[in-house]
Formats: C-alpha cells, sequence, structure tokens
C-alpha cells in the first residue's frame, strides 16, 4: 500500500472548452494537514469538488488508499470515509446539537415500527464528540442557532469524525469567522489530525493555513505550482507565489504613492 | 464506552463556566408549545369566569366543544407535520368535501359495500395527496400556490361529480347502508357508551327522562385526535422520519447534503394531510349520515391557524403536535364558548384573528430566539 492515503496523478478537469484543472499532482498522508491554496477562480472548488466525488476527472489518475478509483457520487466518496464539510455547514439552526450530529445518519434503537431514535444515547455521543474536539456543549438539546460559527464548523467537523472519516475536506473554514473563532477551527483541525485523520484545507488565507499545515499544494489559474512541505518553504515564500503576492506588492506601492502625492499637495 | 462518556461528560460541565442555571419556567418558555399551552389557559379560565353557570362544562357542553375541537386538531395534526417540513395544504378544506363524496356515491348510487367506500376515499385522496406533492417536489414551486389550484380543483370536482353521479349537491341516506357494517362505526359511532350509561345512574352526569344519559359516549373523532396526536408526536419526536421532518423543514438543501430523502419526506407529508383530511370527512359523514359538496370550506384555514397557535413556524423547521392540538382546543372552545356566554358570535372572527397576529408575534419572537447566536 503506498504512504499516501489520496493521489492525484496528472488530473485535469474542463467543463466544455475551460480549462478548469490541469495536470495536477497532489499527495495527501495521513496524520498530515495539506493546505490548498490559491485565489478566487484558481480552481480551488474544482479540485476539492473532484476529490469528493462531486465530478470525476476528465483526465488523470485518482488513487484511493492505493488503488485507482472513480467515485460515482459524493456518497460514494463519503462511503470510502472522504468527508467534505462545505460552507454551509449542512446543519439545520433550529435543530439541536444532538439532531443535527445524527442528521440522515440517526441512531436507532428496537425494532420494527417500533424502531426509534436513541436521543439519550445520542445527547451522549454528540457531547463527547464535541468535548474530543475541545467544546464543551452546555446543553446538547440547544439549537444550534445559538452557537457561534466557530461552534457550528466544529460541530461538522465533528460529525464527519464520528462517521468515520479518513479524509477531511474542509472548506474555507475560517472564512467568515473572527480571529478568535478561527483560532478555535484550526485547534479542531489540529486534533483531527493527530487523531491519525487526513485533512484538506482550503483556505486563501495564508496566515491561517501556515501555522497549522504540513504541506501545501499552491493553485494558480487552474494549474498546480506545486505542493512543498513546511521544512521546504517560508510563510514569504507561500505568499509570494500566491497570486495575491504580486497583486498586494503593486498595491502597496501604489498607496505609497498615494500618500506621496497627498504630502505634496 | 457509557462509562467514559459520563466520566466526560461530569469533567467537562465541571469546568465549563459559562453553564448558568436556567430556571425551569424560562425553558417551558423555550418550547413551542408554550404559547398554546398559556393562550389555553387563559381561554379556560375566561370562560370559567363568565360562562362557568351556563352549561358549558357540563357533560354534553363539554362533549360539544371537546368534538368542535377535536375535528379541527384531526386535520392539525396533518397540517403541523406538514408545515414543520415547510409546505402548506390550503386544498384539506375542498378535500374534506371531495373525499366525503368519494365514499358516498359508491356506496348510495353504485350500491359499494360502505368498507369498501371509505377504503377507496382513502386511497384515492392520497393518491390526491401524492400528486399534490409530486408536482409541488419535481416543479420547485410553492406549495401555497399548488395546493390553491387544488383548493379550487377540488371543490369544483366536488360539486361538478356529485351533481353528474346523482343530480344532487347533498347526498343523503347513508345511515341506513352504514349501520351494519364493520368500518363505519369506527368514524361515526360512539366510544364508552357504558361508562356514560354508568355515570347517569350514578348521578354524576344528566339523564334524560326516559334515563339514557344526556351524553350517549365520546364521539369516534375524539378518539381519532387523541391516537392520531399520540402516533404523530410519538413519530415526530422519537423517530429518525421524524428527525427527517425538522431537517427538510429548517434547511431542505443542509437536509440534501446529509442524505435525507427530502422529496420522499414531502409527498408522503401530503399524503398524510390527505388522509386526515378523509378521517375528517369520514367522521362527519357517519355522524349526519350524509356528504355535502360544500363541507369543510374555509378547514384549511382553520387548520393552520390551529399550527399557528401552536406556535409552529410559517417557514417550517419548528412545531409539535401537541401544540397544533393545543391550537385546535382553543379555536373550539372559543367558537363555542362564545355561544354559551351570549355574545354575538359574530366576534368569534375577531377573536380568532386577533389570536393569530398575537400568536405569529409570539413565535417570531421565540425564533429570533433560538436562531440567533449568542457570542
Amino acid at each position: 500500500m503506498s504512504e499516501f492515503i489520496i493521489e492525484l496523478k496528472k488530473v485535469s478537469r474542463f467543463f466544455g472548452s475551460v480549462i478548469a484543472l490541469q495536470n495536477i499532482d497532489m499527495q495527501v498522508k495521513l496524520g498530515e494537514v495539506h493546505c490548498l491554496l490559491g485565489d478566487n477562480g484558481a480552481g480551488k472548488s474544482t479540485l476539492i469538488k473532484t476529490l469528493a466525488g462531486v465530478h470525476a476527472p476528465s483526465e488523470g489518475e485518482y488513487h484511493f488508499e492505493g488503488k485507482s478509483v472513480v467515485f460515482k457520487s459524493p456518497v460514494d466518496a463519503l462511503d470510502s470515509g472522504i468527508a467534505t464539510v462545505y460552507q454551509d455547514l449542512a446543519l439545520v439552526p433550529l435543530m439541536s446539537v444532538t439532531r443535527n450530529f445524527f442528521m440522515g445518519r440517526e441512531l436507532t434503537k428496537g425494532k420494527g415500527i417500533f424502531k426509534r431514535f436513541d436521543i439519550e444515547k445520542a445527547d451522549k455521543i454528540a457531547q463527547q464528540g464535541m468535548a474530543d474536539m475541545g467544546i464543551n456543549v452546555r446543553d446538547p438539546s440547544q439549537a444550534i442557532g445559538t452557537m457561534s460559527g466557530g461552534e457550528r464548523q466544529c460541530l461538522a467537523i465533528a460529525r464527519a469524525i464520528h462517521f468515520g472519516a479518513k479524509v477531511l475536506i474542509l472548506d474555507e473554514p475560517t472564512a467568515a469567522l473572527g480571529v478568535k473563532q478561527s483560532a478555535n477551527v484550526l485547534k479542531v483541525v489540529a486534533k483531527a489530525k493527530a487523531r491519525g485523520l487526513a485533512v484538506i484545507l482550503i483556505t486563501h488565507n495564508v496566515h491561517h493555513a501556515y501555522p497549522i499545515a504540513d504541506r501545501f499544494t499552491l493553485l494558480n489559474r487552474g494549474q498546480s505550482l506545486g505542493s512543498f512541505l513546511k521544512s521546504e518553504v517560508s510563510r514569504e515564500d507561500v505568499l509570494e507565489m500566491m497570486a495575491g503576492g504580486q497583486e498586494l506588492d503593486e498595491l502597496t506601492a501604489e498607496l505609497e504613492e498615494f500618500s506621496r502625492l497627498d504630502a505634496s499637495a | 464506552m457509557s462509562d467514559s462518556v459520563q466520566a466526560v461528560n461530569v469533567a467537562a460541565q465541571e469546568k465549563d463556566e459559562r453553564i448558568r442555571s436556567v430556571p425551569a419556567w424560562k425553558k417551558l418558555l423555550h418550547r413551542p408549545e408554550f404559547g398554546s399551552l398559556s393562550g389555553a389557559i387563559l381561554v379556560f379560565v375566561f370562560f370559567i369566569l363568565t360562562a362557568g353557570d351556563s352549561g358549558m362544562f357540563a357533560a354534553d357542553g363539554v362533549i360539544n366543544w371537546v368534538t368542535v375541537s377535536a375535528q379541527l386538531g384531526v386535520i392539525a395534526i396533518g397540517a403541523c407535520l406538514l408545515m414543520i417540513a415547510g409546505e402548506f395544504d390550503l386544498s384539506i378544506g375542498s378535500m374534506i368535501g371531495f373525499a366525503g363524496m368519494m365514499m358516498t356515491i359508491p356506496a348510495v348510487y353504485w350500491g359499494w359495500p360502505i368498507w369498501a367506500a371509505i377504503i377507496f376515499a382513502f386511497i384515492g385522496a392520497m393518491f390526491i395527496g401524492y400528486l399534490n406533492g409530486y408536482v409541488v417536489v419535481k416543479t420547485g414551486l410553492p406549495s401555497f400556490i399548488v395546493t390553491l389550484a387544488f383548493l379550487f380543483i377540488l371543490r369544483g370536482l366536488t360539486i361538478a361529480l356529485s351533481i353528474l353521479f346523482t343530480n344532487r349537491t347533498i347526498v343523503g341516506g347513508v345511515k341506513k347502508f352504514s349501520e351494519n357494517d364493520w368500518l363505519a362505526p369506527l368514524f361515526g359511532g360512539t366510544f364508552g357508551n357504558g361508562l356514560f350509561v354508568w355515570l347517569a345512574d350514578m348521578g354524576v352526569i344528566d339523564s334524560y327522562k326516559d334515563g339514557s344519559p344526556i351524553v350517549e359516549g365520546i364521539p369516534m373523532v375524539v378518539i381519532w385526535c387523541l391516537l392520531l396526536a399520540a402516533i404523530s408526536s410519538w413519530i415526530l419526536l422519537r423517530t429518525s422520519y421524524g428527525n427527517w421532518i425538522y431537517a427538510v423543514g429548517g434547511d431542505d438543501k443542509a437536509a440534501r447534503n446529509v442524505g435525507v430523502p427530502v422529496d420522499k419526506v414531502k409527498i408522503s407529508l401530503f399524503m398524510f394531510t390527505a388522509f386526515t383530511a378523509t378521517v375528517y370527512a369520514a367522521c362527519q359523514v357517519f355522524e349526519f349520515g350524509s356528504a355535502a359538496a360544500d363541507r369543510g370550506v374555509l378547514k384549511e384555514f382553520e387548520a393552520i391557524i390551529a399550527v399557528v397557535i401552536g406556535g409552529a413556524l410559517l417557514t417550517g423547521g419548528y412545531g409539535t403536535v401537541i401544540g397544533a392540538c393545543l391550537g385546535a382546543l382553543i379555536f373550539g372552545v372559543v367558537q363555542m364558548g362564545i355561544f354559551f356566554t351570549g355574545i354575538d358570535s359574530d366576534w368569534f372572527r375577531v377573536f380568532l384573528g386577533v389570536m393569530l397576529l398575537a400568536a405569529v408575534l409570539f413565535n417570531n419572537y421565540i425564533r429570533k430566539r433560538v436562531t440567533e447566536a449568542r457570542h
């Protein structure tokens, strides 16, 4: 068996005449956080959807646990242990922590027409799952509408882990969060990694990605700028390589120009 | 496993400084039934004070408003589950008329046994419910519009078909067919007759001059209401399917993403609503011994009002069956109580409108409390 749980070999994905991804190579290892960096339109979404089984690669090979696979649907990928937490989280705010945790995969007891949702046990498991991620749920029957965005993100992650994910794909988990909440989510990511999961973290915030990542893949305009181990690159290198780096330099220069003009006026 | 779970829970709870004890009454305030429960208590207090000696709370008076409440309760239970799943059915009232005709015309004019006609009506109604649901799910149109169309289609069909087959809009004479039937008494009969004879003998309730009790028994519609309430409430709160109902109404996209069969849940609930409308229709047909093409007019709105008073959100995802039943009880008590107090019954509608508005405002407030993040 290969050292990597997921390996993409020269994967491309076309939509009609549009080349969304071209010749992407990527390796994901258990117990590692793999950061996928890139600006808007770089192909991050297409890449994770390919990993998650939404799109099949147009060209190239997708290896999972050493074998070439073609996932027919996201459910197919999920059954193999690839869980994706999208930005909308697939949570229902009006429902309780427990009901969300088990939504669609309810824990039941009893048989036949007396088969029922084992809420007491489910409460305990949900609370435990959250506690493992470092979140103390005050009351598992509270509606998650009362929880913060960071806590909800953690719930979605804890749920994926509970249901046997080996690879966790997180789509911009810190995008809408404040500094403190982002830190909490990143802690949860670290916990997932410590449990031996492979985490694929999508972000365009290098400052969130750098402290936690073991490996980076940079995307730009549908192509990979390469994968790097953290030991090989500095935070500045990464920032530089992202399309944003160059643009930000230009912005800084422009702002300097403005302030000089202001000063002379 | 459970030992370690508990150990961690205790530890987690001990070190969480954010827990504060919430008084029991405050917890109650956050339950969907709270509004309707306090409303029901208020209404009872009001009528005990104003109509306490009018016979409203004598045996026959009680049966009177309990029956009216139960009739509404039956369809409110169907409307409630559907509303929690995020959909409406405005065709409930028309379905009552249509189902009534579906079970009387075959029996009276075509010589079918009553039980077969009843089963035919249930199957027919549930098929129309399926159609409602299928159109809503497949087109993605608001159920408000789709079922509004069925409100007119079914009412029109009821009148047109009953004229076509029988040349009249009220079909009577069901009694003589239903008397010896095995299925009809489940809808039109009364329950616990022996108990009431005994109660009359003991002098607990009044009796007629010939010694028969003033109340023959509990109408079957009350039994149906209690039974449906118990079963639906259990399904909603304690089964996977119940969890799906909440999920579908709360956010159908999220539900779909985690593998909840959203379309099946919705279609099955449209069928259940049609089922409850048919129960209502059957109870009326076998109580009065007739079906009329105008039965059930405006009942869809009464059902929705009861559900909303019961604390369900119009937008779905929140509510309980018990709440809907309490809403129906308030409705029945006020409708009948106004008659007992001697107030002009025109005021009933004014009261109803005010009650509805108050309930919606209250529910809105609760929704804000439940869905807004506290950081």
